[in-house]
């Protein structure tokens, strides 16, 4: 078989087209966590506020705390926000459920960061929209690779 | 097996509408399953998965706990002072693990 000029060119932009081959799964596995909390919608940026240290020296232990800009009635309220941290192995980290008693949409909890990264935080109102908000930080010591 | 330590910090009085801050801790490995010990076998997963608040039975606070949270999980949220009442706390995860605590908030 003798391949003409043209198919040769069509061969070589084929694989010039082709993605590299991904070597850290994390950033895919951070689109499904995201995908499955978000389903179809989109999410508005803003009203989010999320606060990590920007420099960490130890990822096995990091305050995080994310609070959402809502009246909390019982008409508006915060329903859910969701923690994603786009580099650990298992990027989703929690989700907190809020009720118009909480009087405000905010909580503080401690997680685990396996790397340097950006984690989000994904708030999901009482008439269904969603707002995100995310924060970037610098992990030192990393989680789940050190040693007990 | 033994109730694991449980650390709540609520103030123990408020004044009606004021905004309560509600610090729940646990004693608990949160153990991943993606670490190595020292002779590089895999650290079995033993996670706590949810986490509920209700106050006078009705459930004010939840967190699903899916991965990445530190040991010994800290949970602090904030209630809006209504009533005076019982706060009731419940931790339960890998292992059959289940936890209870209790706190009393006064409501003046």
């Amino acid at each position: 078989m003798t391949t003409t000029r043209r198919q040769m060119l069509c061969l070589v932009g084929a694989t010039a087209v082709l993605p590299a081959p991904v070597v850290h799964a994390s950033p895919d596995s951070a689109k499904q966590a995201l995908q499955s909390i978000l389903g179809n919608a989109k999410p508005q940026t803003g009203r989010v506020t999320i606060e990590l240290p920007p420099l960490v020296e130890n990822g096995n232990s990091v305050v995080v705390q994310v609070s959402v800009s809502s009246p909390m009635t019982a008409q508006d309220h915060v329903k859910a926000i969701h923690l994603v941290a786009e580099g650990n192995p298992l990027p989703s980290i929690m989700t907190a459920y809020f009720y118009p008693e909480n009087g405000r949409a905010t909580f503080t909890s401690r997680i685990r960061l396996a790397e340097s990264q950006r984690v989000w935080a994904i708030a999901q109102m009482s008439d269904g929209s969603y707002w995100q908000g995310h924060a970037d930080t610098l992990v030192t010591l990393s989680a789940c690779t050190e040693e007990r | 097996m033994a109730q694991a330590r449980t650390l709540i910090t609520v103030p123990p009085q408020a004044k009606k509408g004021e905004l309560v801050l509600v610090r729940a801790l646990i004693q608990h490995p949160m153990e991943n399953g993606f670490r190595h010990d020292e002779n590089g076998r895999r650290i079995a997963r033993d996670m706590i998965q949810n986490f509920r608040c209700s106050f006078n039975g009705k459930e004010v606070f939840r967190a699903d706990l899916q991965g990445g949270i530190a040991a010994n999980p800290l949970m602090q949220f904030t209630l809006l002072a209504q009533e005076s009442g019982t706060l009731e706390f419940l931790w339960e995860g890998d292992n059959n693990f289940r936890a209870q605590a209790k706190a009393q908030l006064q409501v003046t």
